[in-house]
């Protein structure tokens, strides 16, 4: 009789103990965002524990730099959707009319021309740029840091996520401000010491180093920084996964 | 004798090569718990494991050697395979569904469970002192001879002898610690070395392998190998009895010799 409480009041006490320590664990890990906007269903607890466990060891990380002699002379641009009738206007006038819009939780949205981008001091980098199928290619990229064009517009501090809007339709994504104010994620504009060709995303796309091709959206038109995935997409702020692909690739 | 728990096997079935003549009466817990939980857990994530790594290879069933590599460059070998994505030239005239989605978060939720769960069982073993007891291999059972046996008698699809089933010979010893310290450290290496998360804070990992694309197609041969592994552990499970040998791996408990007489 005696045991069989004294075992009953120490599993309640563990039990109270465990419970309380994950809930604690959960407010803890939510407070540091090491929670991924897609750590719901079946596959929330992989994608959860990935993302928390890079986000502690990477947060600051630099992805690999190459020399120049390791730039693959044939990236493979992957294969594109036909450009719509915009895309092809603007394609014709050189990108000149091209805006990039900054709005959501800033205080000064803005807007800016491809010029503008490249008036901002310019950064590169010799990255790999890999697909989440396996292929990869090196080479130099050339933009300006997300960060700079964010601190131009001011990101109010309780901001968690930028959504990036791509021309090509229904095509968007987004990330944490870990990886947006992170040195080598860049608003991409060249590549290989000229502008950035159109099959590889041209004239403007994401270059996210420490992520898997697919987060490299192409044909960036706006940024919208934000504290909440809701209204966006199906509340993960990423087209990709709709289709079931994961928010973060960092691996 | 007298420090013989129950957890622990008769003293006539621990002589290390298995072969004994004494009578073997007792009924004795073959495989202890965590053993028997952390195999199956294994066993299912090596499945999805498997299963979602066909798939994600069938995205692009080429590979290379070295940091890059992809349909504009020349492979070290492709798989004569369909594949799920058009701009691969795989000389079949289809493309397969894309699945990619689904088999990469199963791949890593399962990699994550079985990493875990490896820790657990490597942790638990050298507390139990499993693998100095059940898998390290004494200098007899390392003698050509002996070695030889233990491969020739599967061979001629030779049953092992009842008082086998106590005890692992050192070729099994050997085999086993061949996959849990190095096939099984190996594949989690080459795979966490395609991280380009994990390889940012720490780029030597994928450096010493030779470049990501080395990463990837160590990977896929180390994964073979362990599917080699599971062919040849199933079929001698199958030889030895299969469902006695599972059921001893689910229950703990194997077949008296007085049963199986």
């Amino acid at each position: 009789m005696n045991i069989s409480r004294r075992k009953l009041i120490v599993s309640g006490f563990a039990a109270t103990a465990g419970a309380s320590g994950l809930a604690a664990a959960a407010r803890l890990a939510q407070k540091y965002g090491l929670i991924p906007p897609d750590h719901g269903g079946i596959y929330g607890p992989g994608e959860t524990l990935t993302y928390a466990t890079q986000r502690l060891l990477t947060r600051h990380s630099l992805a690999r730099e190459f020399s120049r002699s390791q730039i693959s002379p044939r990236p493979f641009p992957n294969e594109l959707a036909p450009p719509t009738e915009e895309f092809k206007r603007h394609q014709a006038a050189g990108f000149s009319d091209w805006r990039l819009a900054v709005d959501g939780m800033v205080h000064q949205p803005a807007s800016f021309s491809i010029a503008d981008l490249k008036s901002f001091p310019s950064r590169t980098h010799i990255t790999e740029l890999t697909c989440e199928e396996g292929w990869s290619y090196i080479a130099e990229w050339i933009g300006v840091p997300l960060s700079h064009v964010l601190n131009l517009a001011g990101v109010h501090p309780e901001a968690r996520y930028v959504v990036y809007v791509s021309m090509e339709p229904d095509s968007f994504d987004s990330i944490d401000m870990a990886d947006a104010l992170h040195p080598q994620t860049f608003l991409c504009y060249g590549m290989n010491g000229s502008d950035l060709p159109v099959p590889h995303g041209g004239p403007l796309r994401m270059r996210l180093p420490r992520q898997i091709g697919y987060k490299n959206l192409k044909f960036i038109t706006r940024l919208t920084v934000t504290d909440t995935m809701k209204k966006f997409g199906n509340g993960c702020g990423c087209v990709s996964c709709e289709y079931g692909y994961a928010w973060y690739t960092g691996i | 004798m007298a420090t013989l728990g129950p957890a622990q096997l008769p003293a006539e079935a621990s002589v290390p090569s298995g072969v004994s003549t004494a009578p073997v009466t007792k009924l004795a817990p073959r495989h202890s718990a965590f053993v028997r939980v952390t195999h199956w857990i294994t066993a299912l994530c090596f499945f999805a494991l498997l299963v979602t790594g066909i798939e994600i290879v069938i995205s692009h069933p080429r590979f290379y050697w070295g940091e890059t590599g992809n349909v504009l460059t020349k492979p070290l070998f492709q798989l004569p395979i369909p594949s799920s994505r058009k701009t691969v030239p795989t000389g079949y005239n289809y493309v397969l569904p894309d699945q990619n989605g689904w088999s990469r978060a199963l791949h890593f939720e399962t990699a994550w469970l079985a990493v875990l769960t490896g820790l657990l069982y490597v942790i638990a073993g050298l507390v139990t002192r499993h693998f100095r007891k059940n898998l390290v291999p004494s200098k007899a059972d390392l003698s050509w001879r002996a070695l030889l046996t233990s491969f020739a008698k599967p061979l001629r699809w030779q049953r092992p002898s009842v008082t086998e089933a106590y005890s692992y010979n050192g070729l099994q010893r050997l085999t086993y610690l061949f996959v849990i310290f190095v096939l099984f450290p190996l594949v989690i290496w080459s795979g966490l070395a395609m991280s380009l998360g994990f390889i940012s804070a720490f780029p030597w990992a994928v450096n010493l392998l030779g470049g990501r694309q080395s990463a990837r197609t160590i990977h896929f041969f180390v994964s073979l190998a362990l599917v080699l592994f599971l062919f040849v552990h199933v079929l001698m499970v199958s030889l030895a009895g299969f469902w006695a040998r599972t059921a001893a791996m689910i229950t703990g408990h194997t077949r008296t010799p007085k049963e199986d007489a």
